[in-house]
């Protein structure tokens, strides 16, 4: 299960958004197979008798009311933004379509 | 593009047997977000909000932020998924769906996955012909929006734009996505089945008061998933996922555009490809999309950042309890108690007015009165305006003019004029009966002295009326409405001009 | 040296109080303190402009006879993990360079309604990923101790910062032993509280289900002090606590070990420690069984499948958290040679903007979690998390809090574990089984291990919402320890005056 390629690593990076160079993709596969053979023990005692935990602190929160509030100004919305046309931000065009 | 190949309907449906399913997003109307305190745009009182006006620090992924549950969403999911007679999950749970848009902030969207909020549901729907039909429901669960992209360039599409602009109003609206089982068996009438589907789901809504579920708007958003398969065989043809398809009108011609289009592939020995295609309302055609791939890998897993939805029971109960009448059920009931034939109950229920014919009884007109009120005058004038009858004037003031009728104030004809009026805002129809001066006139001393006078100018009427052939009281009975401006009883008229024709004997 | 920045933060609070010093003079203090020796410590990525404004403001209510909070005029530093008006806020990565953002995290924003003054954003492995603070994409932080060692991750700018004076106090996030490790390697005190005690808002998150925010300091009674001001209640927060706290520096006052069973969990005193660790260690627990605590063998099975259980699901979080730097809303943005599509621009953005760690987790967490490995890694993983917790569990059936060494070995060399992940993963053993299971974790010295003169720390756990159980075993500790040395331990660290003179020749502030 640990074996990983380079064409899986170079999926996982398209998958992560991230141009990774040739070089780090043969360098991580490398590493993935080790880091996944050492981590892949935890399905040695995860038996299908044991329930899988997702929160660490079981808790039972209020929701939140529904009334209005944390509003950002256009200001603060746009203020990290590397480009923006003073109401909405700008990105170059769209290869693929939405989902 | 080419126009692609279409099959004779009728042929495609003697061939091959359509399966259906169907997704529609409800846009919730709550005042705020699914996930933030952002004002909600789907809530009429946002709509039209500047862009990026409504937007909370989660809504456009700041790091740090975090999503935190919006009762009044949850309370609204419980409702419509119990008005879908589900099962309400005691548990149910967030998962992140991973993948990259930009209109995404955080590049992952919260939705429900594994367990949704509400499943196994069923809804009657009833076509047009009055006939009525069982659609399965397989789950509803919540999850948000996304921004809004404008693309910028020579097309306005996203193909060919050079840039895009993004807006993230839109995004975190509470959406509730209801699934259909597939729908088999509805044949020739898929595609109608689908629209009174999409109808019946808005009617709920409605009924619920948790959506504006205006399509044009978005707040209403249906799927249709189509596919087909050879008559004789069991297992379900490849499907197709056609999006975009934002009125009632077009989901019927989508799906049935789709059947077309699949069974002229097929019958060529063609093979349809699993993908999502677009609906294009303005040539009733579809476009492909893109291909559902392996690529599609969504790495969903829990969402860390909340806890699972767990409603208390009671308050379920409470929701329940307080269910507004299904649309099906309270058709049947309104058609019984208004004496309505089939044929006049589909008259309302299809020009969409049932809840003004009932509004209108509500507030003391007959029901063949508002019946004829509503499908009759104000559709016409509605027509021509390019409105809906139900913008033009409320049921109240409906209801006042036919009472107006009822106790011989004013004719049909006057009531036209009043309700001219109504529609101009002039006021109520008393109002305008009074400030126009539109009302019958009963005082019999004034009719009479028209009557006499009209006897007097047509001798040769009055000779023949004597003679027994009363139908020559026309000429008379008409000489006087029109000196009466029409405001007279015509039946009373006619009473009197024999009366008195009779008298001068 | 000014007097004023060997003050703790308790006893400079009681000075700032009776009026003997103000805040402004103390904020003063202290940035001249990071002028002098942070070019060689490295503690800072950015120090506050408007302290000075905030100590003065501080200064001004206190004139006016307002009531303000335990810790008011007393500075602090801030993990740049925590977002803050006004101040950049990177997450030690370049992605974020420059970014101010338009919100304060809650902790920040109870730390300044407490009247504390921000002294500036602490230096931190890349988006808290790493164990040493050389995965910063800003350079490493030097531990005072030894310029040449590491001082610990993720959070090893906030514990320099305090081991070097440079702050009294600081903020610290926890998601494997980020705020603990550095603890134990400079000679101070660190608690990671339990999962949803203090807010996680404007936290930038690397693994949801793991981070927690804490306090960092030099002694046990500052800690809890700056724990009370951060922990509470957030509605912003969905997994935040919603029941009130007991006050934590209460628990330091009223300290007593007597009757206390302390578990000593076995899988966690083995060989794979360093000599002088398990040597400190184990006269801490002499000391506090001399002084009526009952020490108790316990074991843990299942702890030793905890780091990989950590290592699944702390990269799969992260591979989802870190997805909304992507060039389009703040932060870098790079566009490939001869422009590009958004996604084009968004992956090239990554690329450059993303360090090797993080891009590996990334990378780790993206495959944990695709179609088909989802069972086999990441659900594996949570149901490993169930079996610690039950570990926890039975462990705490029979005593009140567990004891272990908080790391395996003192501070190592910068560098020397940088190409082995691996290695540098090993070293989170003692402190990751406590994220796993949301319980808190407090570091407390005690003492420098007689092979290389460098810091040890010791770990105390409670069960999950007994953090008050840690302040009084740390607090006992502490003050058994203390007297025993003739004063705290970083009173035998080095003196960086020499650094001084280094760093203002080199003109590095």
């Amino acid at each position: 299960m640990s074996e990983i390629s380079a064409e899986q690593v170079a999926h996982l990076a398209n998958l992560a958004r991230i141009a990774l160079t040739e070089e780090e993709i043969e360098h991580l596969t490398t590493e993935l197979g080790q880091i996944m053979q050492a981590v892949e023990q935890v399905s040695e005692v995860a038996t299908s008798d044991v329930a899988a935990t997702s929160h660490p602190i079981p808790l039972h929160n209020p929701l939140r009311e529904d009334v209005p509030s944390d509003v950002l100004t256009v200001d603060q919305v746009l203020s990290g933004a590397p480009e923006h046309d003073g109401t909405r931000f700008v990105v170059s065009a769209i290869l693929g379509e939405e989902q | 593009m080419a126009r692609a190949a279409l099959m004779d309907y009728d042929e495609a449906l003697e061939r091959f047997e359509p399966v259906i399913g169907l997704e529609v997003h409800v846009e919730l109307n709550t005042a705020t977000k699914m996930f933030s305190p952002a004002p909600n745009p789907a809530n009429e009182a946002y709509h039209g909000a500047e862009p990026n006006t409504l937007v909370a620090p989660v809504d456009m992924g700041l790091p740090g932020a975090l999503p935190v549950v919006n009762a009044t969403a949850i309370r609204s999911s419980i409702s419509l998924g119990l008005a879908l007679g589900c099962s309400i999950a005691p548990s149910s749970r967030f998962a992140r769906k991973n993948y990259f848009y930009p209109d995404l902030g955080k590049n992952y969207q919260i939705s429900q996955y594994d367990e949704p909020i509400a499943f196994e549901g069923s809804v009657e729907v009833e076509l047009e012909d009055g006939r009525t039909f069982q659609v399965a429901i397989e789950r509803a669960h919540m999850e948000e929006d996304a921004g809004k992209l404008t693309h910028i360039g020579a097309t306005g599409r996203i193909h060919g734009a050079e840039y895009s602009l993004v807006d993230y109003n839109r995004a975190g609206v509470p959406l509730v996505e209801i699934v259909t089982k597939p729908i088999v068996g509805a044949e020739a009438d898929a595609p109608a089945v689908a629209r009174a589907y999409v109808a019946t789901i808005r009617d709920i809504v409605l009924s619920l008061g948790i959506s504006e579920a205006r399509m044009e708007r978005g707040n209403l958003r249906c799927d249709a998933n189509v596919s087909l398969r050879p008559r004789g065989t069991e297992k379900f043809g490849t499907r197709t996922e056609t999006k975009n398809v934002n009125s009632m009108r077009s989901v019927e011609r989508a799906v049935r555009h789709e059947i077309q289009r699949q069974a002229a592939i097929l019958a060529e020995g063609g093979t349809i490809t699993q993908e999502t295609r677009h609906w294009h309302e303005d040539t009733g055609t579809t476009s492909p999309g893109r291909p559902k791939s392996d690529a599609d890998d969504y790495r969903y897993f829990p969402e860390p950042d909340l806890l699972p939805v767990e409603p208390d029971p009671a308050v379920i109960e409470e929701l329940r309890a307080a269910l507004p009448e299904p649309p099906a059920a309270r058709r049947r009931r309104l058609k019984a108690e208004w004496g309505f034939t089939d044929l006049d109950f589909q008259g309302v229920a299809n020009a969409g007015l049932v809840n003004e014919v009932a509004a209108t009884i509500e507030a003391g007109a007959s029901p063949a009165a508002a019946r004829k009120w509503w499908t009759g005058e104000l559709t016409r004038i509605a027509n021509a305006q390019g409105t809906d009858a139900a913008a033009l004037a409320e049921p109240a003031q409906v209801a006042e003019l036919a009472m107006l009728v009822e106790e011989g104030t004013l004719t049909d004809r006057l009531a036209r004029q009043v309700l001219e009026g109504v529609i101009a805002g002039e006021g109520t129809p008393r109002e305008i009966v009074d400030a126009r001066g539109l009302a019958v006139v009963s005082d019999d001393g004034a009719l009479v002295a028209a009557i006499d006078e009209a006897l007097a100018a047509q001798p040769d009427v009055l000779a023949k009326i004597r003679d027994g052939k009363v139908q020559a009281a026309g000429a008379v009975i008409g000489a006087v409405m029109k000196a009466m401006q029409g405001k007279a009883d015509a039946a009373r008229v006619r009473e009197l001009v024999l009366e008195r024709a009779g008298s001068e004997g | 040296m000014s007097d004023l920045i060997r003050l703790s933060a308790a006893d400079l609070a009681a000075k700032l109080a009776s009026g003997e010093v103000s805040s402004v003079e103390a904020t003063q203090a202290h940035l001249d303190r990071i002028a002098a020796v942070d070019g060689a410590v490295h503690a800072f990525l950015h120090v506050n402009d408007a302290a000075l404004e905030s100590a003065a403001d501080v200064d001004r209510r206190r004139a006016a006879g307002e009531e303000l909070g335990p810790l008011a005029g007393v500075p602090i530093a801030i993990k740049d993990v925590l977002v803050t008006t006004g101040m950049p806020s990177t997450s030690g990565s370049r992605i974020l360079e420059g970014w101010i953002p338009p919100y304060d995290a809650t902790p920040v924003r109870k730390v300044r309604e407490a009247g504390m003054v921000p002294l500036g954003k602490t230096n931190m492995d890349e988006f808290a990923m790493g164990s040493s603070t050389e995965h910063s994409a800003y350079g490493p932080t030097h531990n005072p101790w030894d310029l040449e060692r590491i001082p610990g991750g993720s959070g090893g700018g906030s514990a320099a910062a305090v081991a070097a004076f440079e702050a009294p106090l600081a903020l610290g996030s926890d998601t494997g032993g980020s705020i603990r490790q550095p603890a134990h390697v400079t000679g101070t005190v660190g608690t990671k509280p339990t999962y949803g005690g203090v807010s996680r808002y404007g936290s930038i998150a690397l693994a949801s289900s793991l981070d927690q925010v804490g306090p960092v300091s030099r002694t046990v009674l500052d800690a809890a002090l700056l724990h009370d001001v951060i922990a509470g209640h957030d509605p912003h927060d969905q997994t935040s606590i919603p029941d009130p706290w007991p006050s934590m520096a209460e628990a330091v006052r009223n300290a007593d070990v007597s009757g206390l069973r302390i578990g000593v969990v076995k899988e966690l005193d083995s060989d794979g420690f360093q000599s002088g660790v398990r040597q400190r260690f184990h006269e801490a627990l002499e000391l506090l069984a001399a002084n009526g605590a009952e020490i108790v063998e316990v074991g843990a099975p299942n702890f030793e499948y905890a780091i990989a259980a950590y290592y699944l699901i702390l990269p799969a979080e992260a591979s989802s958290n870190l997805a909304k730097f992507d060039s389009v809303r703040f932060g870098l943005r790079v566009v490939p040679e001869g422009g590009g599509t958004v996604e084009e621009v968004m992956a090239a953005t990554r690329e450059a903007g993303f360090g090797p760690e993080v891009k590996r987790r990334i990378i780790l967490g993206t495959y944990a979690l695709s179609a088909g490995y989802y069972d086999a890694y990441y659900g594996s993983a949570q149901k490993v998390r169930t079996l610690v917790q039950q570990d926890f569990a039975s462990a705490f059936d029979r005593v009140d809090v567990l004891a272990t060494p908080t790391a395996p070995t003192t501070a190592f060399r910068l560098g020397e574990k940088l190409d082995d992940p691996l290695a540098m993963y090993l070293n989170d053993v003692a402190t990751i089984p406590a994220n796993l299971a949301g319980v808190p974790g407090i570091s407390v010295p005690a003492g420098l291990a007689p092979e290389d003169g460098l810091p040890v720390g010791v770990q105390f756990l409670a069960p999950a919402r007994e953090d008050a159980r840690l302040y009084n075993v740390g607090g006992a500790l502490e003050h058994l320890l203390v007297d025993r040395w003739g004063g705290p331990i970083l009173s035998q660290a080095p003196d960086l005056s020499t650094h001084e003179l280094m760093a203002t020749e080199e003109g590095v502030v």
